[in-house]
């Protein structure tokens, strides 16, 4: 170990003990049957696109969101992950349709698609784990199925939240789903858009990341 | 940082700002919006407290207990397999970066917003040693082609309207025509940047809380350049300093939604960032390699100080910046360090030392409005006092540096004789007299009220004092 | 009204000390005969030790603080009875109510100082919560201001207290200044080391003490009081600058 680890602590050790106070209560908000339509407002409120959906039509809802979005563009790209239950539900509803963009699936090591991802992608469709109703917040937990960047670095980020998993906060979350023992290679929490108030305190969106942030909401799921 | 500046008094540099009328509608106009914003994120003063005082003892646990959460985050790290290093100082801090960049011959690195990286003033080494660093937050980007530093922790680029945005982008972009259109130049930013990040050998970051009970760092950001940062390039190093832990995943909720609030007004902000580990097998995409340099740089020697401590709570939201009614006339770079503002004030002269930064604490009048919303409940103003104290009349603790270096024989006899006086009701009705009738006769010229008259008019003498009047009107004297 | 600060409203006593400061002693001694006159008027025995002198504060903040506790020790001494001790300006209740203890931690008066501590009150503060004086309006119909003192509001927790009194005068009208915490720029020392930043702060204070029309700036602190009326009267400001206690006097003396 180094030296400078050795002499940091001995340091902090030297010093004269102090009492650790205990975790005064605090009450996250609640929101009762209004948690759905605080999970939009608060979206919205990012500027996220929030639609309802279900589990069957959604690919649907998608292919007809992104007819429009997409309108004048050549080739349209979505990248999906195949071996995701939201990229799998994607893949057998577009396929053999001329009438959708061309889903690429993100199934190769980055060194090797980044040019797809940086330069052609126009929207990733990820799944999520959880939406938060405080903040109007996804959480995705990316893994070997659903790689970090589909959700970064294409223009158009779309994400599928099942209604049910929806909590009133980020602590229900973590506490729910039992974070702190099996925690990820990395968990993001979005939303809305990438954006900037950089210049002047006035907002920009999708200065690194997408500019647009589709939210599907499965009401069935 | 300039050479020059670093020669100059806080009082010369506000003289520069304070002429500028322009810099100063910026920041006046930015501060406003701000407090306005972060006043209505916490409209409910009771649920506002209550969080506060959990976010506060949050950080008072971690500061109780700060080495063995050091070994436990170290040990968490390890086994997920993040690299720790450990920096004594900001020049270790910058060897241990170089000699990872350079076993891995990475020429170019990009950069999330790091404060700590500004701390070791890391670009600047980075570029001796032949390495380019590229700042990718887009008011770090402006700053940096502008060659200034941040002149707010979370707003670098606040002192800039877009005027000067656009003149700076059309100088240093190619094909990039003048525009003062916000959405127009963010794009032009996004499409330099994004190419940097695509052929970027590493990435940099800062991190906001390390969770120790995981071995998770935990960034935040609206812009998504911290994830690019941390997830584009093969390799990724995070540099923080040794106080920014949590001892468990639960305390990140209540901080959460402390930081975001306070800082900008937003209830959290674009992306919250959680990385465990390098990309593990199978993954697609991450880093190969991720390294944490813990950085001290001065923090153990202020932990010594049961009252100093308390600055290491700081989750460096810039609230008590935004607040302050000299940042918002001087603005950041009067400060002539890497942290302005109050926390800057005393932040500062206890990482670089009293004969650097004495006159910092002196910056301020007491107002507590930085006390008044420090998300983390930090006693800004006893710390200023503190520290005033510190720089004439050294304490026996070994946690300041250059303690005592102001002192001067004309001051301690100033107020030596100033005692004399207050602490003797005899001298003090004698000394009142005097002032009565000769107080009002003092030369304008006269130090101390020359500088008050400069904007003021004198303040005059009364005939009779208030112990003759209340004499007089048989105001009881026991 | 529930007080805002920390600590509990006393029962109303007999008799109570009245600390002038020594700005008031020097500067403002009209300011400071008023507010005793109004606990008076209220039945009270106000008892003006003469043998004080100064809280201390501008020693303490400037990190003297041996000096300071010199100065306090020898206001102990002139207060010596268990009276509350009412103070016409927040910034030197403060210093005495929140900043005594600190500044006496581990010396050997530490109970004696605290024990002084305790018996601080601000002026408006005890009108309000203690005495809860009615006010009879003999005045004009008149437009004001209120300047709140960073360290009445900030320390003291004194933030409404000051404007329900100008609010029980019937023909005062109070208009709200959207700046009234702003600090001034006083800060003691502050205003004299760096006088130029001071300066830019006072001048701004006061473009928004006139932005709200009114014809008079009413305040509760002989700082602020100094350094915004000099402020004014360097720049011909139309608005008129007043203590509070003297301004609840004369508006209620008929």
């Amino acid at each position: 170990m180094s030296e400078a680890r050795a002499r940091i602590l001995s340091r902090l050790r030297a010093a004269p003990p102090s009492v650790a106070p205990d975790r005064p209560d605090w009450q996250p908000p609640r929101f009762g049957d209004q948690r759905l339509a605080k999970f939009r407002t608060m979206l919205e409120s990012w500027r996220a696109e929030v639609h309802d959906t279900t589990a069957a039509a959604w690919p649907e809802t998608l292919a007809a969101l992104l007819g429009t979005k997409l309108a004048g563009k050549n080739s349209r790209t979505v990248i999906h992950a195949p071996n995701t239950v939201t990229g799998q539900t994607l893949a057998e509803a577009w396929a053999g349709r001329s009438d959708v963009p061309v889903l690429v699936p993100y199934i190769e090591s980055v060194e090797s698609f980044k040019t797809v991802l940086v330069q052609q992608a126009d929207a990733g469709v990820t799944g999520t784990v959880a939406g938060i109703a405080e903040t109007g917040t996804v959480v995705l937990w990316p893994g070997a199925d659903e790689p970090r960047l589909m959700s970064l670095l294409p223009p158009v980020h779309v994400a599928v939240v099942a209604a049910s998993s929806v909590r009133d906060t980020m602590a229900d979350v973590v506490t729910e789903q039992g974070w702190k023992d099996r925690m990820p290679t990395n968990v993001v929490l979005v939303s809305g858009p990438s954006k900037t108030a950089d210049i002047e305190q006035t907002l920009a969106f999708g200065v690194h990341g997408p500019k647009e942030f589709v939210v599907l909401v499965l009401t069935d799921a | 940082m300039a050479e020059t500046a670093a020669a100059s008094t806080f009082v010369e540099r506000a003289h520069k700002v304070l002429g500028n009328t322009k810099l100063r509608g910026n920041f006046r106009r930015a501060m406003d919006g701000l407090m306005a914003k972060r006043a209505a994120q916490f409209a409910d003063i009771a649920a506002w407290k209550s969080l506060r005082a959990r976010g506060a003892a949050a950080k008072r646990r971690v500061l109780a207990r700060l080495p063995e959460l050091l070994e436990q985050l170290e040990a968490n790290c390890t086994a997920n397999g993040i690299k720790v290093h450990w920096a004594e100082t900001t020049h270790e801090a910058n060897s241990i970066v170089l000699k990872i960049l350079q076993d891995h011959d990475a020429r170019t690195i990009v950069k999330g917003k790091s404060m700590v990286s500004e701390e070791m003033h890391l670009n600047a080494f980075l570029q001796k040693h032949g390495i380019e660093a590229i700042e990718s937050d887009l008011g770090e980007y402006i700053i940096q082609l502008a060659g200034e530093a941040p002149s707010h922790i979370v707003m670098p680029c606040i002192h800039k309207d877009k005027g000067e945005i656009a003149e700076l982008f059309t100088r240093h972009i190619d094909g990039q025509p003048y525009t003062e259109d916000v959405a127009e130049l963010t794009d032009a930013a996004r499409r330099v940047l994004r190419s940097r990040f695509a052929a970027a050998d590493a990435g940099l970051s800062g991190v906001n809380f390390a969770v120790a009970e995981t071995g998770t760092l935990v960034l935040i950001e609206n812009e998504g350049n911290g994830r690019l940062s941390t997830t584009l390039p093969p390799l990724h190093i995070a540099v923080m300093g040794i106080e920014k832990l949590v001892e468990t995943l639960d305390d990140i909720p209540p901080l959460l939604s402390l930081l975001p609030r306070s800082a900008t007004g937003q209830s959290i902000t674009t992306y919250v960032n959680m990385i465990t580990s390098p990309r593990k097998p199978g993954e697609k995409d991450g880093p190969q390699e991720v390294h944490l340099v813990l950085l001290d740089n001065g923090r153990s020697r202020v932990y010594a100080d049961n009252q100093l401590r308390d600055t290491l709570r700081c989750i460096r939201c810039g609230a008590c910046m935004n607040h302050c009614p000299v940042y918002a006339r001087v603005g950041g770079h009067t400060y002539n360090a890497v942290y302005p503002g109050p926390i800057g004030k005393i932040l500062t002269p206890q990482l670089d030392g009293i004969a650097v930064a004495g006159d910092l604490p002196h910056a301020c009048t007491l107002c507590n409005a930085c006390v008044e919303i420090c998300p983390v409940n930090i006693p800004i103003a006893d710390i200023m006092v503190r520290l005033r104290r510190e720089a004439v009349h050294p304490s026996d603790s070994p946690a300041v540096m250059g303690a005592g270096c102001k002192h001067t024989a004309t001051e301690a006899a100033v107020w030596a004789g100033w005692k004399k006086m207050y602490a003797s009701p005899a001298l003090y009705r004698m000394g009142a007299k005097m002032m009565q009738r000769f107080g009002n006769m003092m030369p304008g010229g006269m130090p101390l009220l020359k500088e008050w008259t400069s904007v003021r008019t004198r303040p005059v003498f009364a005939k009779k004092t208030l112990h003759e009047l209340a004499k007089e009107q048989g105001y009881s004297d026991v | 009204m529930t007080p805002a600060s920390a600590y509990p409203v006393p029962p109303r006593p007999a008799t109570v000390y009245y600390f002038g400061t020594c700005l008031v002693d020097l500067f403002y001694p009209d300011a400071g005969l008023a507010g005793m006159d109004l606990l008076r008027r209220e039945g009270l025995k106000v008892v003006f030790p003469q043998n004080q002198t100064c809280c201390g504060q501008p020693a303490r903040n400037t990190g003297m603080y041996e000096e300071a506790r010199a100065v306090a020790r020898a206001q102990f001494k002139a207060f010596p009875n268990p009276w509350p001790i009412i103070v016409p300006s927040g910034s030197c209740a403060g210093m005495m109510r929140m900043h005594y203890p600190e500044l006496f931690a581990g010396e050997p008066d530490q109970a004696e100082a605290e024990a002084f501590a305790s018996r601080v009150y601000e002026l408006t503060w005890f009108l309000v919560h203690v005495l809860d004086i009615q006010l009879k309006d003999k005045g004009e119909p008149l437009t004001v201001t209120w300047h709140g003192s960073c360290h009445s509001v900030r320390e003291m927790g004194v933030t409404d207290e000051p404007k329900e009194l100008l609010r029980r005068l019937s023909n005062v009208t109070l208009v709200e200044n959207p700046r009234e915490k702003e600090c001034c720029g006083f800060g003691g020392t502050f205003a004299v080391r760096m006088p130029e930043v001071s300066g830019a702060m006072v001048t701004d204070k006061v473009a928004s003490i006139e932005g709200t029309g009114a014809a008079q700036m009413v305040t509760g602190d002989c700082g602020c009081l100094m350094n915004i009326s000099g402020a004014m009267a360097k720049s011909g400001s139309p608005v008129k600058p007043r203590h509070i206690a003297e301004f609840l006097k004369e508006r209620t003396n008929g």
